[in-house]
């Protein structure tokens, strides 16, 4: 070992940003930590979104027969998809941040080893994506107990999972970055997240809410996975789909770095 | 003379108006354990976290194996090993899937890791634990844990922070024996500590470290000799008698100092006839410590 040691000192690595294998030794752990736990995180990822579709699918189902030219199911079972994907993403976002930074420590550790915050935070929000891609899958496939016709488009699903739940991990890492404590989680989850994931387009129609309203609708990157998932999902698909991947693309881009940024300025004095 | 492993000069930190480092010039040479020994508060480890860039200095500079700090501070942290002060392990996870992943931080190849995971844990005496997980270890054994964590990669250099701080006496004799293993495997060790026992016991060499620079430098052996003499003479009493000597040192311009239930004066070798009745004992770096930074620790 030590000769091979010695042998690699004689002519040192390169090293780059964003290195696969600092991104992969992180994840490692995620991957590690997930096999303890993913009983209660499946569990839940689950149970949450098939509450949803039971309640508004079979209550409001029951009253609103179409939308939007879709029937009620199909309208919920697609809406749902990206709330599965928000839940999934924004609280490990937050609360997994918070926890390893300050009070296991664990991102300290890591940091000492040649892993860099950029690498570090992009890792973490990778595999939370990643995750969340999976799990937004469970709504359709409820959905499709209730009537949701399967459709090849729907394959495009965990894709617009993995994009839309990158930009919610970040955002939730840049949360966890300028959060005093961890109670301060409860403003941004009752003043951000729930209004996002209520008025997104996923129960009722973004169009019929009062323009002020719907403006700021317009502007919700969840509005936007809604609306492709949607079109994935019943076959219509059309070039007003680029634009809402373009609009998930620039929050994911846009919520990374600054998650890097903020988080960065506190883990290194 | 070779390189030095690390060479700080003229850094400084501040945060907000408390400056934790001011102007530090050390250079610890390769192949040494070396020992930074200080007060809390002394600013030794803000130094050891600019080592690993998770502190940036406002100004000097920092080198580290050859590579110049902050900028090639990952190319640094690949060879070099860190010891936390802080227990930064992860609770619900077993010492070798902890190992497992620092591997794989530490870039050792993939056919490599489960030997190297194996010797880490041989190493520190834990290969019987290897599937416990850390919830269920001792405070003595979760440090060696930490030990084996940042020699997983056999590195050249081990950054050690207060590496027994909080353990009982037995547990510190077994850390002990690992770290001065390293010495005798060629690693170069950076030690920082406020117990001086450790210092002593452990370090080649030794740097004092007050208010944010190095104040002395030298051998255990040198430091006493140094800045404490040879001997020291205790003199034991009630108070009123303590006091009277300790006003007899000031009046004939003996430096002395209260120790514990007597006052110690220094350089007894050279005291004449007027010396006060009392216990003669060698110097120690305890001694000189005190000497050099009035304060007394542990």
């Amino acid at each position: 070992m030590s000769t091979q040691a010695s042998a690699a000192r004689a002519t040192p690595r390169r090293v780059h940003r964003l290195e696969p294998a600092a991104l992969a030794g992180v994840m490692s752990r995620d991957v590690v930590m997930f096999g303890r736990y993913w009983k209660a995180t499946t569990f839940s990822s689950v149970m949450q979104p098939t509450i949803y579709l039971l309640a508004f699918g079979l209550g409001f189902g029951s009253i609103v027969a179409r939308l939007e030219h879709v029937e009620y199911v199909q309208y919920v079972g697609t809406g749902v998809v990206a709330m599965a994907v928000l839940f999934a993403s924004a609280f490990p976002g937050m609360f997994n941040t918070f926890v390893r930074w300050q009070f296991q420590r664990t991102y300290d550790a890591m940091l000492a080893a040649p892993v860099d915050v950029e690498e570090l935070i992009t890792a973490e929000v990778l595999w939370i994506s990643l995750r969340a891609g999976v799990y937004g899958v469970a709504p359709l496939l409820v959905a499709m107990a209730f009537g949701l016709r399967p459709d090849a488009g729907m394959l495009l699903v965990p894709l617009i999972g993995v994009l839309t739940g990158f930009g919610y991990a970040a955002f939730g890492v840049l949360i966890a970055a300028v959060a005093k404590t961890i109670d301060n989680f409860n403003y941004v989850t009752s003043a951000v997240l729930t209004p996002m994931f209520l008025v997104g387009g996923t129960f009722s129609p973004v169009s019929k809410l009062p323009e002020g309203v719907r403006t700021v609708a317009l502007g919700n990157p969840l509005y936007h996975c809604v609306q492709l998932v949607r079109d994935s999902s019943l076959g219509h698909l059309g070039t007003g789909d680029v634009g809402h991947a373009a609009v998930l693309l620039a929050f994911a881009v846009l919520m990374w770095r600054l998650a890097v940024w903020r988080l960065g300025k506190r883990l290194i004095d | 003379m070779p390189a030095p492993a690390i060479s700080l000069h003229g850094v400084r930190k501040r945060y907000g108006s408390i400056t934790a480092v001011d102007g530090l010039d050390l250079d610890v040479p390769a192949g040494v354990c070396f020992g930074l020994l200080g007060p809390n508060g002394a600013g030794k480890s803000t130094t050891m976290r600019m080592l690993t860039a998770q502190a940036l200095a406002d100004a000097g500079e920092i080198t580290v194996l050859g590579y110049e700090l902050p900028r090639q501070s990952k190319q640094a942290r690949m060879e070099m090993g860190v010891v936390p002060q802080l227990d930064n392990l992860d609770v619900e996870l077993t010492c070798r899937q902890i190992l497992t992943v620092f591997a794989r931080l530490y870039r050792v190849a993939r056919v490599e890791r489960a030997a190297a995971v194996e010797r880490a844990l041989r190493l520190v005496n834990l290969l019987g634990r290897a599937d416990t997980i850390v919830r269920d270890l001792s405070g003595g054994m979760r440090r060696r844990l930490l030990v084996a964590r940042g020699l997983i990669h056999d590195p050249q250099l081990v950054l050690l922070d207060e590496p027994t701080v909080g353990l009982d006496p037995q547990v510190r004799q077994e850390l002990w024996s690992l770290i001065d293993g390293l010495r005798t495997r060629g690693v170069t060790a950076l030690m920082s500590t406020h117990y001086i026992e450790e210092a002593e016991r452990l370090a080649d060499t030794v740097a004092i470290m007050s208010g944010g620079r190095i104040i002395a430098r030298g051998t255990p052996a040198q430091l006493v000799r140094a800045h404490a003499g040879e001997q020291v003479l205790e003199v034991y009493g009630r108070p009123e008698r303590l006091a009277e000597v300790s006003e007899l040192a000031l009046r004939s311009g003996w430096s002395s100092r209260r120790s514990g239930p007597a006052v110690a004066i220094l350089r007894a070798e050279s005291l004449d006839g007027q010396a006060p009745d009392g216990v003669r004992r060698p110097a120690n770096l305890e001694d000189a410590f005190v000497a050099l930074t009035g304060e007394v620790i542990e």
